[in-house]
């Protein structure tokens, strides 16, 4: 019985031993949050990730010469994650905003691009407040465009909101919303789908609001990693330098449409 | 209508393909994930509730009372509230732990933590089955057994738990599926990355065809409940060879 | 129910009795927590969200206290509504099972064996992401009068969980309808009523006054269902809990507080079963 109880014990010792894994310091880990956003990530059939921020991610990690593995985690617990040193990075095209520099610090932006509206197709290109008012808008839960479109149309609209931004465009395909706001470069990916080139159309720009909308997308770091920062900061700059970020903005057919450093 | 208005309507079976791009290899991976898991917690549950059920009949009033609560709490708070708290508290505690020994940063992977989380959980309930059916043993057996002069742990090995088994099944097959359900809780919560739901809904985002992905999903989960639902009718036929037919 | 109308003195002390009985048990186990997880909790962790008035800086922002009351609102309308449709839809699959032709039965069998086969969760998702695909594909469904309500998130969510809670109670009602005395049945054919009064007077109340126990327990479960309609954009309290957690990245106060709500629900709900059962006297053990 004795042999029993302690050979169950070892077993319980070395399955929580095993389930867990004290990790190698020199390993950065890079989170991206699980849900698709194309074109910057998404995960293929094959359950690689791709897009053009996973290949940013590969050319910063060669340049700086550190080891990077990829996190997937849920956007919403994604800097929460970082904090508990879950993740080292957040690379998931998260922008730079005053709010968030209360929790966490940034690197340097590494690229840029303006929010816009998309509708169904109707010709009509108003995007103002009043002309919006009655109809429903959605947008992707914890982002500067839900933080642009609660300041500026909650008061006459309704305002819906996605855990990720592939739902709220199913949402606006599938009729229940007449708005969506985001990113231009995520919802030109989505225009140039067969889904969306069947339902909806580009709306316009949305008013420059720095303050709610940001200063561009960076990598997220916890405040107290300024040697994490450095390194990438570097890298981005010797990238850009090098033109290799207009070669992959080419690849990704994003040339003028991204602004980068 | 047009091509592109028939589009939902249309079922691409292709999709459902074992290869690239064809994403079934992905489901089924997945549901090997969340029958992994769901063992794993289930095994981890029914420990817990030993545990649980022994201490709750036998033990001094602390104990009983600190049992009650957690029984009570985790069947009274919905379990995606629980998987939340849990996950976050425990993480943060294993990590703080392991790095007052000095380990480091200690990372649990998502089978583990689903494992653990959904284990706690369900020991809440086996507990209350558990302790239900040792109830029911008939009590002359255990007197007799005490009569005996058997020590408490081999009676409980030669007693309680055989006698504890023919009451005992229908609950534990209810528990069984009921944490085969639960695994669909964890893709909302984004725990385990590769678990059946979350896969099925990434398949389902990424190619657009919800209908065919969630029905396939549907009918994998359906194809689980209807085994297991054999399984513990055979269980229940084993445990009870040489009783008296029901009816 | 038989006998409500015409409760005696005695049986309203048995009646406040018994809930009194329950509601300590509840006190005592609350207070403990309370006292246990509350009081260092009010301490040392946030919780100005609460404030009704509270508003971030960037201005107008959502007040989270009327958010947080019109997100229980969402709750209790989803738990009532789907545990009274859901309960309507139980009656016949559970009567069907006992009575009924064999091919019917057979229906609803498996009905209940589907639902309860698999998870309320993809249930849910094929409802709202499954259908909610498909209606918008049809032209007439889009032109029709409908369309306003099945744009909305909530007929799917209800879809989702009346069926579930229908399928989880045919069984029980199953249970229950076979369980009632043959005696009292064949009773009230002698007194020439026919099937259908017989039905509503003597064995539906007999056989859901034998189901309130295991209904309390379901309907306790539902309730711990509901936050999974957060998935589909309705506004519920995990919703708002969720929404505060993410804005102010704060991570045990929400979580915490809406679980304080939902126990508080469940506390309502179990001693609401508990006043049902003791209006009808019966054995005390």
């Amino acid at each position: 019985m004795k042999s029993f109880v302690k050979s169950l014990a070892a077993a319980a010792v070395a399955l929580s031993l095993g389930a867990g894994a004290a990790v190698a310091e020199d390993v950065v880990k890079f989170g991206v949050a699980a849900e698709p956003y194309a074109p910057f990530s998404s995960q293929d059939a094959s359950g690689k990730w791709v897009g053009w921020e996973m290949d940013l991610m590969d050319m910063v990690c060669t340049q700086a010469a550190i080891k990077c593995e990829l996190v997937p985690t849920a956007w919403d617990g994604i800097i929460p994650a970082l904090t508990a040193k879950k993740i080292d990075v957040i690379w998931s095209s998260m922008s730079i905003t005053a709010e968030r520099k209360k929790t966490i610090d940034f690197t340097n932006m590494y690229y840029n691009s303006g929010a816009v509206l998309i509708s169904t197709k109707n010709g009509d290109a108003d995007i103002s407040p009043d002309h919006l008012a009655g109809k429903t808008i959605g947008v992707q839960v914890s982002t500067i465009h839900e933080k642009y479109v609660q300041k500026y149309f909650s008061a006459k609209s309704t305002v819906k909101t996605y855990q990720t931004q592939d739902e709220a465009n199913n949402d606006l395909a599938a009729g229940r919303l007449d708005y969506v706001m985001a990113d231009s470069l995520a919802l030109d990916a989505f225009l140039a789908s067969d889904q969306g080139k069947a339902c909806c159309e580009l709306k316009g720009l949305v008013p420059e609001d720095k303050e709610v909308l940001g200063d561009g997308v960076g990598g997220g770091i916890r405040q107290d990693d300024a040697a994490l920062k450095d390194k990438l900061n570097a890298a981005v700059a010797a990238l850009a330098a090098s033109g290799k970020l207009i070669e992959l903005n080419a690849k990704y057919g994003l040339a003028g449409k991204i602004i980068v450093p | 209508m047009t091509t592109s208005e028939l589009l939902p309507l249309v079922i691409r079976w292709d999709l459902l393909a074992l290869e690239p791009p064809g994403w079934g290899m992905v489901l089924l991976r997945g549901l090997q994930q969340s029958i992994m898991i769901a063992f794993g917690a289930y095994f981890v549950g029914l420990l817990l509730g030993l545990g649980g059920a022994l201490g709750k009949l036998y033990g001094g009033p602390i104990v009983r009372s600190v049992l009650e609560g957690y029984t009570t709490i985790v069947r009274a708070v919905p379990e995606l509230i629980l998987i939340l708290i849990l996950y976050y508290a425990g993480t943060q505690l294993l990590s703080q732990i392991m790095q007052s020994y000095g380990y480091g940063r200690f990372d649990i992977n998502g089978l583990a933590a689903g494992i653990g989380v959904l284990g706690f959980v369900q020991g809440a309930y086996s507990t209350e089955v558990l302790r239900g059916a040792i109830q029911a043993i008939p009590v002359g057996q255990l007197e007799a057994a005490r009569a005996y002069g058997m020590p408490s742990v081999l009676r409980i090995r030669r007693v309680v738990l055989p006698a504890m088994m023919p009451f005992a099944i229908p609950g534990l097959a209810n528990l069984w599926l009921i944490v085969t359900k639960d695994t669909a809780l964890l893709a909302v919560v984004g725990i385990a990355p590769s678990e059946l739901s979350l896969a099925t809904r990434q398949a389902a985002g990424f190619t657009k065809q919800y209908l065919l992905f969630f029905l396939a999903a549907f009918f994998l989960y359906l194809f689980i409940s209807l085994f297991s639902n054999w399984f513990f009718r055979v269980l229940e036929r084993y445990f009870r060879r040489g009783q008296a037919k029901l009816s | 129910m038989a006998g409500a109308g015409s409760v005696s003195n005695l049986s309203i002390g048995a009646i406040t009795q018994g809930t009194t009985d329950d509601l300590m048990k509840i006190i005592k186990i609350f207070a403990v927590v309370v006292v246990v997880v509350g009081v260092p909790a009010a301490f040392f962790m946030r919780w100005d969200w609460l404030n009704p008035s509270f508003q971030e800086a960037t201005g107008a922002y959502p007040v989270y206290g009327l958010k947080l009351f019109y997100g229980v609102g969402w709750t209790v309308f989803l738990l009532l509504s789907s545990c009274c449709l859901g309960f309507m839809l139980a009656i016949p699959i559970g009567l069907v099972q006992v009575t009924g032709p064999g091919w019917l039965a057979a229906i609803a069998r498996g009905f209940c064996t589907v639902i309860r086969g698999t998870p309320l969760l993809i249930q849910l998702w094929l409802m709202y992401y499954g259908l909610g695909s498909l209606f918008p594909s049809i032209p007439w469904i889009r032109e029709s009068v409908f369309w306003p309500i099945l744009r909305e998130a909530w007929p799917y969510a209800l879809l989702a969980f009346t069926l579930s809670f229908a399928g989880y109670e045919g069984e029980i009602m199953r249970g229950a309808f076979a369980g009632v005395p043959k005696g009292e049945l064949e009773a009230a054919r002698a007194f020439g009523m026919s099937p259908f009064t017989a039905l509503r007077r003597v064995w539906l109340p007999r056989a859901i006054h034998q189901a309130l126990p295991t209904l309390s327990g379901e309907v306790v479960l539902q309730l711990k269902s509901t936050p999974l309609a957060a998935t589909v954009t309705i506004f519920d309290v995990f919703s708002v809990g969720t929404k505060v957690r993410q804005d102010l990245l704060i991570i045990y106060e929400p979580l915490l507080f809406i679980a304080l709500v939902y126990v508080t629900l469940t506390a309502i709900v179990v001693l609401a079963f508990r006043y049902l059962e003791n209006l009808v006297p019966g054995k005390r053990a």
